[in-house]
């Protein structure tokens, strides 16, 4: 018995990631339709608080016209680099049209939009 | 009495409760490994630049304002509305591109909720509307 528990202890173990960063601080927004992200190594996570805050994973970002630049790399680096965008839900759509275009820029197209089960 | 003197000390450390922490470990594993929450709407933003001519007929356009109301081809909709409209409008027209406009106030679970709305729809061809 305690040879299975061992067994799967050391499954877990292994296939656990623990995530590289914290991100900010948010209150996500619910959607009924959300879908579980794919190929998770090829996410980039964007926070994005109410107060306008960006970071793209864990690196703050102070001018946006820096995320094209950021992305436009990690694009190069990874042709299938997808991004999950947490944002808050209090958060005026200024601060997302913003990151968007910096996405269309970087031409990083797919996007999730990270949101809790809810109406 | 005769003092025996033990050969070997042999300090044996009491194994009968490595069982219990081989399960709390495995609780703990199993508890961390569900609790990454990363599930969200899935869109695809329109590339930059070349903008295709799509025939007006076959757009609809949703706009939402910075106080949160919905204007649906000129028309002001509810928001819980969006999802039986757009399926209408599908079945007439199955090629139709959603276009979804926000204002630079608007509330993004707002547009979170609209975007909800279209894809419980089924739409497949959703647009984000170029800002001013």
């Amino acid at each position: 018995m305690p040879d299975i528990v061992f067994m799967l202890l050391l499954f877990f173990m292994v296939a656990t990631v623990f995530r590289q960063y914290q991100g900010l601080p948010i209150e996500l927004p619910t959607a009924k339709k959300i879908v579980k992200l794919e190929a998770k190594k090829n996410v980039t996570h964007i926070y994005a608080s109410a107060a306008g805050e960006i970071s793209i994973d864990d690196r703050i970002i102070n001018r946006n016209r820096d995320i094209r630049n950021i992305m436009y790399k990690k694009r190069v680096e990874n042709p299938r680099t997808m991004v999950s965008l947490k944002a808050d839900r209090g958060a005026p759509m200024k601060v997302i049209t913003d990151i968007q275009q910096e996405l269309r820029e970087a031409d990083v197209l797919p996007i999730n939009y990270t949101a809790k089960f809810g109406d | 009495m005769l003092l025996e003197k033990r050969r070997d000390r042999t300090a044996e450390i009491p194994t009968a409760s490595m069982a219990d922490i081989a399960f709390l470990l495995l609780t703990f594993f199993l508890v961390t490994t569900s609790l990454d929450m990363d599930k969200g709407l899935q869109l695809r933003l329109p590339a930059k630049g070349g903008e295709k001519e799509v025939n007006k007929s076959l757009i609809a356009n949703l706009w939402i304002n910075a106080a949160g109301r919905v204007l649906l081809d000129d028309e002001e909709v509810e928001i819980p509305m969006i999802k039986d409209i757009i399926k209408m409008k599908l079945a007439q027209r199955p090629l139709l591109t959603v276009s979804i406009k926000t204002d630079r106030n608007t509330n993004y679970q707002d547009f979170i909720s609209v975007l909800d709305q279209v894809q419980m729809a089924e739409a497949t061809r959703i647009s984000i509307a170029e800002p001013e």
